[in-house]
């Protein structure tokens, strides 16, 4: 009998080339860089998109320099049409949730600390590591082309409903050309995250190292497993929807189509589909596709407020049983994106009771965060400040969840600004908040150079401020019945609010000005930061027992064996108040 | 067969207290990093099928009417169809005993003979498809009415196609990397899952396209 090869180490060498180390490399942490900066590129861009929106919005004639270049059709000498804006708010709203908040928590920070803070080399299937990243890669160049190409971006929306998706270039400005692309995009996009999903699952399963046992990793590991579950199980139906999507478009096929469907005075010639059938398969992703969001962001969040309060983790097991069940109760949810469909009270019902249980498990985790901060020696590290402002801005977010599960409320607010900033503060800005806080984090290891905290400081409080004057107003002013998806409001009744949404506007001019502290500090720093040493905050996880940065192969051909858990915090040893994952195993520390 | 005894058996002593330790490094529940990452492609590639067998039920059931146009002849050419599919994974089987037994020779020819047997499949299906083209079926319209019939017909089973299809490729290069002895038995096996994934879709496909649409008497 042959017995079963060991395949599992990887023993590659570090490469030489400019090619193999930094574009097509291998090295996770490499592509968890590249995957971080292409967030950061689909980051600048959204937010340029959501100013010129909101520009819009506010003084609906303005000129605004060079859009009437980008697209002569949609900005005839750069005034916005109301067609353009919905094309815009297409754009920003897919590169936000695919490309910003799926990619930079899971794929970014994953890739680069998942395999460092287990003990391993690298993921599992470093080339399929690879070829993630470079599909997507493809599936942002796709997006990025809309805005290129003939009539410009699509005016469906990220949801991409159908009819209006499914038609044609008979429909509005961008369904040709435009809307194929963005379907080619989200598919490419699911491949490169089912490919990823599978990887960091296999790379928590197999490559832990010795001592490592589940329950000793990292809620950060735990985190990017249990998103990467949510990707494997979700994007899956997102590519087949897409797929369905791009045959209806092109081969003539009627999925989402119906018969006796008037376009602009054309009679479709379409008969036999459901424009539903796509909300239900776009939802089964979607729903899950929030919590791929915003979970990594706990992970982050309940790892900096441990290692920052110098206190363990509250409740470590009960913030993993948790994460577990807010995974599996997001699969039982889309129907609450549906509520206005026309469906049965007794499906809203249904839909509704476990929408408002996730508050349960969601709430648990917010208490023990506030848990584990009570009573710690604090530091207000920059990434400490963005781990307090995560606990803030999501119970804000969440609590107008509660008031969107009730179906009864839901039909009226669902039109509403209510939902935009409802969505925003609790998996937009939430998200982003766990990113900030990783990257203040994490920074040093990754280019082995300190960002600068003064900057850092400054950068938290205006946004802080900022994201609660962007999106408080707009759930009183969605509460009044400010209807949301129109590009301006001339001479309607809702001109008594529109001073709500010019301080709006301001405030996201402002907020988005200060991004520029940190992407000024990100940069700077990267070359000019100060030398960061192997452990800067003090932690106990695996990724700051190595140099910063780390070697090609993460531990320098050594193994680490690990004998503690991943919070001793708040004891007393060697005159440290830490012990370090990989600490000799001793007496039980005094505390 | 076999599993190596796998690290699972060790225990350590850390910190006074007695935990179950795995080795570490590799092979925590005896699964190779291969033959998990398979699984789980198997498990998001069923779900992407569900997602699209789902859409046929959806718009079948909210159909109307829907055509049950095959004759005899068509699902007795399904059912030899059925029957190659099934045949080439007992030939699967073959090949990965044979792989963990360490036998190339004969890993190799059980290999051949089921991509063969995913070729004939290919073979028969396209000589179908191309007859119901020739009596007018298109994804957008059909002698029968009901349009969606041709849609859901061609979605589904060229889905399945295109995976029979990279399956044939996928085994051919296995058999030559494992006759060259580059490849392992793991990765044999691997492919056999795939395989038996590829046939296990094919068995909900044919009676759902198939049997639900045969013509009555």
């Amino acid at each position: 009998m042959e017995s079963m090869p060991m395949e599992v180490q990887h023993h590659h060498t570090a490469p030489t080339s400019f090619i193999r180390k930094y574009v097509f490399s291998v090295d996770h942490k490499v592509i968890g860089k590249q995957y971080y900066f292409l967030a950061i590129f689909s980051v600048f861009v959204g937010m340029v998109l959501s100013w010129l929106v909101r520009i819009h919005l506010v003084w609906p004639n303005i000129h605004i320099w060079g859009l009437g270049v980008l697209s002569p059709t949609g900005a005839p000498g750069g005034v916005m049409s109301p067609d353009y804006y919905l094309s815009l708010l297409t754009v920003h709203g897919t590169l936000m949730v695919f490309f910003v908040l799926t990619t930079a928590p899971q794929a970014g920070f994953g890739n680069y600390a998942l395999p460092i803070q287990i003990g391993a080399e690298d993921m599992a299937f470093p080339v399929l590591n690879m070829l993630s990243f470079w599909v997507t890669f493809l599936a942002l160049c796709a997006l990025v082309a809309t805005l290129f190409v003939k009539d410009g971006p699509p005016i469906s929306g990220w949801t991409a409903y159908p009819p209006l998706s499914a038609v044609g270039s008979d429909a509005g400005p961008g369904l040709g050309m435009g809307q194929n692309l963005w379907a080619v995009s989200i598919a490419l996009f699911c491949v490169g995250s089912l490919l990823g999903a599978l990887n960091f699952i296999v790379t928590t399963v197999d490559l832990r190292c010795k001592g490592m046992t589940l329950m000793r990793m990292p809620l950060t590991c735990w985190a990017w497993l249990i998103t990467a579950i949510l990707s494997l199980l979700s994007f899956a139906v997102l590519f087949a929807a897409c797929v369905l999507l791009f045959l209806d478009r092109n081969a003539g096929t009627s999925f989402f189509l119906p018969a006796g469907l008037l376009v602009n005075g054309k009679l479709q010639n379409h008969s036999g589909g459901s424009p539903l059938l796509w909300q239900h398969l776009f939802w089964f992703f979607g729903h899950p596709e929030v919590y791929i969001a915003i979970v990594p962001g706990f992970g982050v969040i309940s790892h900096v407020l441990s290692v920052f309060s110098r206190k363990p983790v509250l409740g470590y097991k009960v913030i993993v049983g948790c994460l577990l069940s807010i995974g599996f109760l997001s699969f039982t949810v889309w129907g609450h994106h549906m509520f206005l469909s026309g469906m049965s009270p007794y499906s809203g019902f249904l839909f509704s009771i476990p929408t408002l249980i996730i508050t349960i498990p969601a709430t648990i985790v917010s208490l023990l965060w506030l848990g584990t901060v009570y009573g710690g020696r604090l530091r207000f590290t920059t990434s400490m400040m963005f781990g307090l402002g995560f606990i803030s801005v999501f119970v804000t977010g969440g609590l107008g969840g509660m008031f969107l599960a009730q179906p009864s409320l839901d039909i009226f607010l669902h039109g509403t600004y209510f939902v935009v900033g409802h969505f925003h503060m609790v998996m937009g800005v939430a998200a982003i908040f766990g990113m900030f806080a990783g990257t203040y984090f994490w920074f040093p290891k990754m280019f082995g150079r300190m960002l600068n905290e003064k900057l850092g400081k400054v950068h938290f409080w205006i946004t802080f401020v900022g994201v609660y004057c962007i999106f408080m107003p707009m759930h009183f002013i969605g509460l009044e019945g400010m209807p949301r998806r129109y590009s301006s409001f001339v001479n309607d009744a809702m001109q008594p609010l529109m001073p709500v949404h010019t301080f709006m506007t301001i405030a996201a001019l402002t907020t988005g000005a200060a991004q520029f502290i940190f992407f000024f500090n990100l940069f700077w720093s990267m070359y000019k930061g100060a030398k960061a040493p192997d452990n800067p905050w003090e932690s106990t996880t695996l990724e700051w027992t190595v140099p910063s940065p780390p070697p090609f192969d993460n531990f320098g051909g050594k193994h680490p064996v690990v004998s503690y858990d991943a919070y001793e915090y708040g004891v007393t040893r060697n005159g440290k108040d830490y012990i370090m994952q990989t600490d000799p195993p001793g007496q039980p520390a005094s505390s | 067969m076999s599993h190596s005894s796998g690290p699972l058996s060790a225990t350590a002593v850390h910190d006074g207290r007695d935990l179950p330790v795995w080795g570490g490094g590799a092979l925590p529940y005896a699964v190779p990093s291969k033959k998990l990452g398979m699984w789980l492609f198997i498990v998001s590639d069923a779900i992407t099928f569900s997602a699209v067998i789902f859409a046929y039920g959806y718009l079948r059931l909210a159909a109307p009417a829907w055509p049950r146009p095959f004759e005899t002849a068509s699902i007795v050419n399904a059912t030899v169809m059925t029957f190659v599919l099934l045949s080439s994974s007992v030939a699967m089987v073959l090949a990965v005993r044979a792989s963990s037994l360490g036998k190339v020779s004969g890993a190799v020819g059980w290999l051949v003979a089921t991509a063969l047997g995913g070729v004939i499949f290919d073979i028969l299906h396209i000589r179908e498809w191309l007859g119901l083209i020739a009596e007018g079926v298109r994804p957008f319209s059909n002698p029968w009415g009901t349009p969606m019939f041709g849609a859901a017909f061609f979605t589904m089973t060229g889905l399945h196609m295109i995976h029979v299809t990279i399956g044939v490729v996928y085994l051919l290069i296995i058999a030559v990397g494992f006759g060259r002895r580059k490849l392992s038995a793991v990765d044999v096996e691997v492919s056999g899952l795939y395989w038996h994934f590829v046939d296990l879709v094919w068995m909900f496909i044919f009676p759902l396209v198939y049997l639900l649409s045969a013509k009555m008497a």
